[in-house]
């Protein structure tokens, strides 16, 4: 190739001003960063709820309170179907690096059983409450409760429907590079709500136990 | 056949800056574990959650306090276990900008939180003072 | 059709949601009908429909859609406009027997929506439209790192606009000011359908708004050219980097919020009721934790508008660079340390106030120490007195004031005095006109030949110019006297005659802003008229320092036929100094995205989804959330997404670049 570059005659290290032979930029090398950077800003939804949860956790509006109502070892059972459901993504990205389509779908099953167990057990746990009395609108503590809990829920139920969708998708497709960047991001996804998760049973159940 | 060398290195120079943004080309920029670090982690979690649920439910340490503040600790320790073996967090991700997009995150939240958490006290002292027969004769009073 | 048979179709819509009761509205909307039958007649007439849309509305080009955004926030300022001059129409004549014009329930819906729309409509739009056409191209890219997320995002943001326009004609808008504070914005106080209108809009515009700063600091930091590192950036390209940041760090908030003022509103829930262990304060506290950075997203891009147009229009490199970009980032971080400052009177105390109130002072530094390097980046250039330079030092004059009247503010004792006075209407208008409008007609004036191969007429641009400006200190400057003097804002009737005489005067500036957005419209169209007068044959019509001027007016559709490699700051000066050459041989096929109709059909389906739970029209609201879900999954399937331009358009296109060039240096 050939690209004109004004340069005196005899001139040692000719200074390019335009890329002539570039390399192809690989599509979605920004698909990852752009990814993490939307967590980022969902990271702060969360805070904010969390904030509710700090000012308005305590405001029981002479209705029940924490140790009244949360039952912490389903909390705890919750906890571990999320749990078990990070690891069995992680596996899944394993078998997907190893390029095994049928083990990757595979664990990606397994992840969305435990993700709907979790969903099942929580969705339970709401109606219990409300069938006691204790829905969003009993008091501030309440509202704040189902809003944080109910959002990282519909997260999950989002990472669910997503996860079913790739699935799909791998079993057309396979596990070409898109798909690939796909199961990254679900797996940044669906780890992030576990870390949630944690802020969740810490904050909002085990302290409000112990308030 | 290569151009002269000195042009191509130079370009090869100059896009080294610009590459350094890119760093995984096959996957994506994203790193991996193994699967011993999946199964430590996970194991990691696992005490993290026990020791937290235990303590609370067993009532064995009296101190609430204390006990709210071993909760809060570990729920940190474990997020920080999920960031390196779930998220696979590091120096190097993305030229850094994963860990800097994280920290400056980690940062607003601790503003927002903390800020409002101080700023809604300090309101709801000044502004929503606790109603009881005494303090709101005294109140009248001072009309 | 029985009762609840309606009821179930369309929710709380009837009859009386329609204006057929008053006149004002009525007339507005037969007006609107009419011009907007008269426009879809032209489109149909001029058969355009096809090219509108496959040239733009479904463009991933991130040139296309910061045009849009710009045509959408001068359709919307027009809007917000009407108004202001209703408000100050209404202000100049109400006195004492005199009610006005206007009724309270009228007139709250006015001063709401003029701050809704200028701020989520006017401001937004044309920062995130100029930010979305500049930066790819000063950083030697094709295009934005998502350009079907970035399309999308300006269907968002246009879907907000549509449900604030509709709130015009179908039912009514909020009535509590541009905030929406609790409780007045609470099932309680404002249980029809206006508040309803405000939170959808707001909420579907802030996906877009969202979804585009993750695209911009994406597309910052992957994408710039071999070559530039991060301090060989444009200093507007830094500018658009710490804006996104703050974009992405600030909206969040904004969405939360919103979705618990939501939940009091559909499901009764107590965050921000008066029972319950609700705590309005805690909105108020959450929505200035968006707020205050809101306003620097607004400013920051313009602030990098005025270094780049300092620097081109003194002929000079910009003086200190590298201080610049830390006051930008000390900006970044300050913003979120200062909002308790729009509330020193709710009551968090001396202490809280105190420190709030320093940090609010600190925040004005960095910005001090931009304008020192403005002045100094003048001081012995060889300045040329072009529209935007013109904008740039009207900026400079009007924004100072209006910083100063700021720090004025931040003081806790005087802001107890000056809190909700007109005083505090004066100095954000201050900052807001002079400095994102002025910014905004600044960088208008000095992109639009890059964007459409001639610049805009500058007589028609002086008068607009100085019409704007005199305006501007003649509508507001009455109003810091009247705050001083005590009087509140958002009133529309006044007992107090010697009151009277500010108030008309306030009202001829904005006759006089009036003509400036006239003269404005009159620019854009006797440009097109004129162009080939106004052509910009060589796409370097200011002698410009940054790599967009290294390209043709308009550009190609793929920007650069080879990347640029980057040497040093002020690119494409660096390039001109050293007689770089554009490449004239050896064009590859280049990988470009492809147009797609997903993010109108999503915003459309947006729309309806809003309107439906305004409404309360719950079927509407399952279908087409369901439409939504599903609409975006079957987009995921497409693994089609682009195509290739060949390399020989690639070098015809080249070739013609190159012969105008060479015609444009003969005849020059």
């Amino acid at each position: 190739m050939t690209s004109t570059t004004n340069v005196p005659p005899g001139a040692q290290n000719a200074v390019t001003f335009y890329d002539t032979d570039p390399h192809e930029h690989p599509p979605g090398q920004s698909t990852m960063l752009g990814f993490w950077l939307y967590l980022m800003s969902d990271c702060l939804i969360f805070a904010m709820l969390f904030a509710a949860w700090g000012v308005f956790g305590g405001s029981y509006a002479g209705g029940p309170r924490p140790s009244e109502l949360f039952e912490l070892p389903l909390v705890a059972v919750n906890t571990a179907m999320l749990l078990f459901s990070s690891i069995t993504y992680g596996f899944a990205m394993l078998a997907a690096d190893e390029k095994k389509q049928g083990a990757t779908l595979g664990w990606l099953a397994i992840t969305g059983v435990f993700g709907l167990c979790f969903l099942g057990i929580e969705l339970y746990e709401f109606s219990n409450l409300i069938a006691e009395g204790a829905g969003p609108w009993r008091s501030a503590f309440l509202s704040s409760f189902f809003t944080l809990v109910g959002t990282h829920g519909l997260h999950v139920t989002f990472g669910i429907i997503w996860l079913v969708t790739l699935m799909v998708q791998v079993s057309r497709k396979g596990l070409i590079d898109a798909n690939m960047r796909r199961l990254q991001c679900l797996s940044l996804f669906w780890h992030f709500l576990d870390v949630i998760w944690i802020g969740v049973f810490t904050f909002v159940y085990l302290l409000g136990v112990l308030r | 056949m290569s151009a002269p060398t000195n042009q191509h290195q130079a370009v090869e120079m100059e896009r080294d800056a610009h590459d350094r943004g890119s760093s995984d080309h096959v996957h994506g920029g994203a790193a991996h574990g193994s699967r011993s670090s999946y199964v430590t982690g996970f194991v990691l979690s696992v005490i993290l959650t026990a020791i937290p649920f235990g303590l609370v439910m067993s009532g064995v340490i009296g101190d609430k306090s204390v006990v709210a503040g071993i909760c809060m600790v570990l729920a940190i320790v474990q997020i920080v276990v999920h960031m390196i073996y779930f998220l696979h967090m590091n120096r190097k991700s993305e030229a850094g900008w994963t860990l800097m997009s994280l920290i400056f995150t980690i940062i607003i939240v601790v503003i927002a939180l903390t800020g409002s958490l101080w700023v809604m006290f300090h309101m709801n002292q000044n502004m929503m003072p606790p109603m009881n027969p005494a303090s709101a004769a005294e109140m009248s009073d001072q009309m | 059709m029985s009762d609840t048979l309606l009821k179930t179709i369309f929710g709380r819509l009837t009859l009386e949601s329609f204006p057929i009761h008053e006149p004002i509205i009525l007339g507005t909307f037969i007006a609107v009908m009419l011009g907007g039958v008269a426009l879809v007649g032209a489109i149909t007439y001029f058969k355009l429909w096809k090219w509108l849309w496959t040239e733009w509305f479904t463009s991933v080009d991130h040139k296309k859609v910061g045009i849009m955004y710009m045509v959408l926030g001068t359709v919307m300022l027009l809007r917000g406009f009407s108004d202001a001059i209703m408000m100050r129409a209404q202000q100049a004549m109400a006195f004492g027997a005199n009610e006005g014009y206007l009724n309270a329930h009228h007139y709250d819906q006015v001063f709401t929506a003029h701050g809704v729309i200028m701020i989520f409509f006017v401001a937004m739009p044309f920062v995130t439209g100029i930010m979305n056409y500049v930066v790819p191209l000063q950083i030697g890219a094709r295009d934005v790192s998502f350009p079907f997320l970035n399309n999308f995002s300006f269907w968002m943001t246009a879907a907000g606009a549509v449900i604030v326009m509709a709130s015009l004609f179908v039912g009514e808008f909020a009535r509590t000011g541009w905030l929406a504070m609790a409780p007045l914005s609470g099932l309680d106080y404002s249980p029809d359908v206006g508040v309803d209108y405000y939170v959808w809009a707001l909420q579907i515009a802030g996906v877009g708004t969202l979804l585009s700063g993750v695209n911009l600091i994406a597309t910052i930091v992957k994408m710039r050219a071999p070559g530039m590192t991060m301090f060989k950036m444009p200093i507007f390209t830094w500018s658009a980097l710490v804006t996104n940041v703050l974009i992405v760090a600030a909206f969040p908030v904004l969405t939360a919020v919103l979705a618990m003022l939501s939940l009091d509103r559909y499901v009764g829930t107590h965050f921000f009721t008066n029972t319950g262990g609700g705590n309005p304060m805690m909105y108020v506290n959450m929505i200035w934790i968006w707020g205050h950075p809101e306003v620097y997203i607004l400013i920051l891009p313009l602030f990098g508008v005025f270094s780049e147009v300092t620097s081109t229009f003194s002929g000079k490199r910009l003086f200190g660079y590298t201080s610049m970009v830390y006051a930008l980032l000390v900006i970044c971080i300050l913003a979120y340390l200062v909002w308790l400052h729009h509330f020193f009177t709710m009551g968090s105390g001396a202490s809280v106030n105190s420190f709030f109130g320093i940090t609010t002072m600190i925040i004005s530094i960095p910005t001090g120490a931009k304008i020192f390097n403005w002045l100094f980046t003048m001081y012995k250039g060889r300045i040329r007195f072009e529209l935007p330079m013109m904008w740039t030092v009207a900026f400079m004059l009007t924004f100072v004031v209006g910083g100063m009247t700021g720090v004025l503010l931040a003081v806790p004792p005087a802001d107890f005095q000056l809190h909700n006075s007109l005083f505090l209407v004066a100095h954000f208008h201050n900052v807001i006109i002079g400095g994102v409008l002025f910014g905004a007609f600044a960088a208008i004036n000095y992109w639009f030949p890059k964007a459409f191969g001639f610049k805009l007429d500058p007589w028609w641009g002086k008068v607009s110019f100085w019409s704007w400006v005199v305006g501007f200190w003649v509508a507001f400057m009455p109003l810091y006297v009247l705050g001083l003097m005590g009087v509140t804002r958002r009133l529309r009737h006044f007992d107090d005659p010697s009151l009277q005489i500010w108030f008309i005067i306030a009202a001829v500036g904005a006759a006089m802003i009036a003509v400036g957005i006239a003269a404005f419209l009159i620019q854009i169209y006797v440009s097109f008229r004129d162009r080939e007068r106004l052509r910009d044959w060589t796409g370097d019509p200011w002698d410009g320092r940054s790599l967009e001027w290294a390209t043709s007016s308009p550009p190609p559709a793929y920007n650069f036929a080879f990347t640029p490699v980057i040497h040093d700051l002020d690119a494409y000066y660096d390039m001109k100094s050293r007689n770089a050459e554009r490449p004239l041989t050896g064009f590859r096929d280049i990988h470009m995205p492809k147009n797609t109709g997903t993010g109108v059909i999503l915003a459309g389906l947006s729309i309806a989804f809003g309107l439906s739970m305004i409404w309360y029209m719950w079927w509407l609201s399952a279908l087409s959330f369901a439409g939504i879900l599903a609409v975006s999954i079957f987009h995921t399937f497409n693994y089609d997404r682009d195509f290739h331009i060949h390399a020989d358009e690639v070098e015809r296109t080249e070739e013609e670049r190159t012969r105008i060039l060479a015609n444009a240096a003969a005849g020059a």
